[in-house]
């Protein structure tokens, strides 16, 4: 099948197997393996991407189902040289190790903070339940989306990386850090 | 001059990996892709021990995308080739031969049989499919009783037994302490228990990747490993390769916690795949794969006897452990389960002490080195056992520990296992530790609620542990029989504008070694923190080294950086002074700079990289270069010490346990940068609570692993764990220049028997005096209900995401 996906501001037309997950087409077809894959059975989140605005686990979607649609990844995040809000409060509190989940514990993180703003620690726990991590503990990085939540201005979130007519938005995610 | 600067040693740096990982710019080895590469996927065993009568390979040939399909017969047509066990912990061990692909029989389940190399991945898995092999099915060896029982059937018949080895120290045969069974013949109070160690998987996020390239005449292989040094030196001997001819390359590694210490069958086979293909061949597994066929850990048996005087003094320990290997060993194998001969006597003073070991093949995965290796198990045991002995007593379980421990005033003290401890202060860390958990007032809330009959207990577990890591020393490794040394390498090279690179022999995969070996060249060469580039995981650049693991890379590898910048140093000031035509014994070097001492003539060391490049104007027979090596071997291990504590609420009515709150004082010597001691701590502490909470590999009685995906093995998720308190105390090390002791094994190997102290304490007045771990609601509601006897029951396949009864088929 033949799709057309926007992916970090790019549009890419390909064919592609309709069994063609969407974390494979990232990675093999679009060379875009910033974003991982750490299971089979849609448990790790390390594999999370921003799908038409929301979160996703790119392992259960299929290429063909983000046809006509627009995907953000970790790679897509830093705008003009600058760090999103989340990749810096990451990088400010420790809140990665190894580094393997961190793509998607960040683009989780950046959903939930679109849905709650201000989360309190067990609002960013139960918000980040489907990411696994084996090295932090998790505390770090509760410290650091909360964090970032205090760098991030109202309303930021996956809507505000849409790009539309192949312009960036210059609001919202970006922030003030 | 510059005012002194702020040492770099010591600072919350944050880390330098941090900026390619945060932005998705990485290198894992799965996103390599190489022109003509092709993709390797292997059909692996559905069942745990059968002889396999026939393989037909042909219908999957003819699959499109298929390039070849290979059997072991066709990998190895000799037999001839085994993994390496690097450790024969005795030298009548057992040790079965481990093959690429199965040859002649499986023996478990999981362990590959046949490879499929196809123009893309998923033609490789649908190839699978479609290859015909016959099982025979033969008896399955299960559990560690039935194992070594009379008559059991044995997993690998040439072998005759089930039984791999039996290691024993005893101290009176040592000359460091008494006989065992007098002591516990002679003392008035006996307590013995038997703990299971449940069989863990190391989980590591990264699944196991590898790329060979054998399209240049040194073949080049990137693995997700953390011994890429171990692994070219091993692939070459298990191969027959020349050494010289192999380049080993650990891009960014995702972890490992002994996981990826190992030499496979999978990166053995690519290699060879490969070079009959002469093409670059991956293969990348699937988590399901990694579940079955990467190495698991812990699976012990433990029967502790431990034996004391009236007023708590003990006089004796006796510890006989069954440590189930699986179906082969693995590069270090029998060798984990004896490290804990060391440790089992802990902090404590214990005048008589002997610990046997047998190792025992089943028809299961193997096990091998998962975090800790050998001192969480032992430290389990005794700290464990403690509590009981406490309870036994009647005393309050820290009064005993503090009556047996060695005394902050008695190091180094040389214990009954004949480790020497070179430092450490258990009664300021334990004072510390109290004081932050509110002790006495958490004590006084468990007596309300008992009193009360309170539906939901509290419980107050201790665990004031100690760990022999850094590991090293090469002569100590050589006596236990060892195959390696334990030194590691490392090099700097001045460049000309004065920047520097540094090469090290350890291989991070999580750890921040880019950082922190960054802070301590900085204070030794009085460069900038970010002038210095560390170069690492590359046999080329980094042609020597012995890895990470076993808390050894800072211990032993951050050591060798030191000695190698003493040697840049030590060359520099001999051109500086003659720069500066000043005596070499003038010259102070302070900040980067060599100064005349009362002059305020000045070079930094920058110029005099610069100067050593041109070469324009040096000493007679001085050499054009300030880059240095060193190897460092040091004398002793070294050991981090600790007071864990765990407070947890006991639901009575559903057996849930609640982790109210977890506080460590943590005492690793002088800290490089606080930040990442502090990740290693809960990391640490994630995964042994994991142990004690939440996780444990399942096989059902056909030996398929039941807890085979991540959806029933039960990897904590941010939800089922609570904040940590954590804090340290600082008592240098004396084995090394930096007095520095090891961190990353410290949290995983004293808070599982914690957290297992504070479940017990808080349902002991019911009647418990153990549960199984991992603690499940279910055991601990058994083990409230029905007293102790069933508090052990059959191990269940996850807690609650989808788990599968184990009696009704797996997730297989």
């Amino acid at each position: 099948m033949r799709i057309t996906v926007t992916v970090d501001g790019t549009g890419y037309t390909d064919d592609v197997e309709p069994r063609t997950l969407l974390v494979h087409h990232l990675r093999e077809k679009l060379g875009k393996t910033g974003t991982v894959v750490g299971c089979d059975t849609s448990n790790c989140g390390a594999c999370t991407v921003h799908l038409n605005g929301q979160s996703v686990k790119s392992c259960s979607v299929l290429a063909v189902q983000a046809d006509g649609g627009e995907v953000n990844t970790v790679e897509g995040l830093a705008r003009d040289g600058q760090l999103h809000p989340v990749q810096q409060a990451f990088r400010d509190n420790h809140a990665l190790q190894c580094g393997f989940c961190t793509p998607g514990m960040i683009m989780q993180s950046i959903d939930l903070l679109a849905d709650n703003p201000n989360p309190d620690e067990e609002a960013v726990r139960e918000g980040l339940e489907g990411n696994l991590c084996r090295c932090t503990g998790y505390q770090n990085i509760v410290r650091a989306v909360r964090d970032a939540a205090g760098h991030m201005r109202p309303g930021a979130g996956p809507a505000a990386e849409q790009v539309a007519d192949g312009e960036r938005t210059t609001t919202g995610a970006r922030g003030d850090v | 001059m510059t005012a002194m600067a702020e040492p770099e040693v010591g600072r919350a740096r944050v880390r330098k990996e941090d900026e390619r990982l945060i932005a998705g710019r990485t290198r894992w080895t799965d996103n390599i892709t190489l022109p003509g590469m092709v993709h390797m996927a292997l059909l692996r065993s559905p069942t745990a021990h059968a002889r396999i009568s026939a393989i037909d390979t042909s219908a999957a040939k003819e699959m499109p995308g298929v390039i070849a399909v290979y059997t072991g017969d066709d990998l190895d047509p000799g037999g001839e080739v085994g993994m390496p066990n690097a450790w024969p912990i005795t030298p009548d061990q057992k040790t079965p031969r481990r093959p690429m692909l199965a040859q002649g029989t499986v023996n478990f389940a999981g362990e590959a049989v046949a490879a499929v190399i196809a123009r893309s991945s998923a033609e490789a898995e649908d190839a699978l499919a479609e290859i015909d092999v016959d099982y025979e099915d033969l008896p399955v060896v299960l559990g560690l009783d039935n194992a070594v029982a009379d008559g059991a059937p044995l997993v690998h018949e040439d072998l005759g037994t089930n039984t791999s080895a039996e290691w024993i120290f005893d101290s009176a045969e040592a000359g460091s302490g008494g006989d065992v069974q007098q002591a516990i013949s002679s003392s008035e109070v006996v307590v013995t228990r038997r703990f299971r160690q449940q069989r863990l998987v190391p989980a590591f996020m990264e699944p196991r990747s590898v790329v060979v390239d054998p399209t240049a005449p040194q073949l080049t292989m990137w693995s997700a490993t953390q011994v890429p040094h171990i692994l070219k030196t091993m692939v070459a001997m298990t191969l027959g390769l020349p050494e010289h001819q192999v380049r080993v390359i650990a891009p960014d590694v995702g972890g490992g916690f002994g996981g990826k210490l190992a030499v496979t069958p999978e990166e053995c086979a690519a290699v060879v795949v490969a070079q009959k293909l002469g093409k670059p061949v991956k293969w990348t597994e699937s988590r399901s794969e990694t579940m079955v066929a990467a190495h698991h850990g812990r699976d012990q048996m433990q029967d502790i006897t431990i034996s004391a005087s009236r007023d708590g003094t003990v006089t004796g320990l006796k510890v006989d452990l069954l440590a189930d290997m699986g179906a082969y060993l693995g590069i270090v194998g029998g060798g984990v389960p004896v490290l804990g001969a060391f440790m089992f006597n802990a902090i404590y003073k214990i005048p008589a002490y002997r610990f046997s070991c047998t190792t025992v093949l089943t028809n299961t995965t193997l096990t091998d080195a998962y975090r800790g290796a050998g001192r969480p198990e032992a430290t389990f045991g005794i700290e464990r056992i403690m509590d009981e002995l406490a309870a036994e007593l009647g005393m309050d379980p820290m009064a005993l520990r503090e009556k047996n421990w060695i005394a902050h005033d008695e190091f180094p003290y040389t214990t009954v296992s004949t480790l020497t401890y070179d430092s450490g202060n258990y009664e300021a860390a334990t004072a510390k530790a109290m004081q932050l958990f509110d002790y006495d007032g958490l004590r006084r809330e468990q007596a309300e609620r008992r009193e009360r009959g309170d539906k939901v207990q509290l419980g107050i577990g201790i665990s004031t542990f100690t760990e022999m890591c850094g590991l090293a020393p090469s002569r100590v490794l050589g006596s236990l029989d060892y195959g390696a040394g334990g030194w590691e390498h490392a090099a700097i090279r001045m460049l000309p504008t004065g920047k520097v690179e540094v090469v090290t022999g350890a291989s991070p995969h999580g750890q921040g070694h880019e950082t922190a070996w960054s802070q301590i060249v900085a204070d030794q060469l009085g460069v900038g923190f970010d002038d210095i580039e560390i170069l690492h995981g590359d046999t080329q650049s980094s042609h020597k080294g012995l890895d990470t693991y076993g808390s050894r890379s800072l211990t032993v590898g951050g050591i060798a950086v030191v000695k190698a910048a003493e040697k840049v140093i030590a060359k520099a000031r001999t051109v500086a002074a003659h720069l500066m035509e000043a005596a070499e014994e003038d010259l102070e070097f302070a900040d980067g700079t060599f100064t005349v001492r009362g002059t305020d003539t000045s070079t930094a060391i920058q110029d005099v990289a610069l100067a050593v490049f041109a070469a324009h104007n040096l000493p007679d027979g001085v050499e054009p270069t300030l880059d240095s090596e060193a190897v460092f071997d040091p004398e002793n291990f070294s050991f981090p010490h600790g007071t864990h504590l765990c407070a947890t609420e006991v639901d009575t009515e559903t057996g849930r346990v609640r982790l109210r709150s977890y506080v460590c004082v943590d005492d690793i010597g002088n800290v490089i940068n606080p930040l990442i001691v502090e990740g290693q701590m809960h990391g640490g502490l994630a995964q042994g609570i994991a142990q004690a909470l939440y996780e444990e590999a399942v096989y059902d009685e056909f030996g398929t692993l039941t807890s085979g995906t991540f959806a029933d093995y039960l990897v904590p998720s941010a939800m089922d764990l609570p904040s940590f308190t954590t804090d340290r105390t600082e008592t240098a090390a004396t084995s090394n220049p930096l007095g520095v002791k090891g961190v990353g094994e410290a949290g995983t190997i004293a808070s599982t028997p914690a957290v297992v102290n504070a479940v017990v304490d808080a349902v002991r007045h019911r009647g418990v005096q153990d549960i199984e771990m991992p603690l499940s609601p279910m055991r601990v509601w058994h083990a409230v209900h029905q007293g102790n006897a069933a508090a052990g029951t059959e191990g269940e396949a996850g807690g609650g995401l989808g788990s599968i009864d184990p009696a009704h088929g797996g997730a297989q």
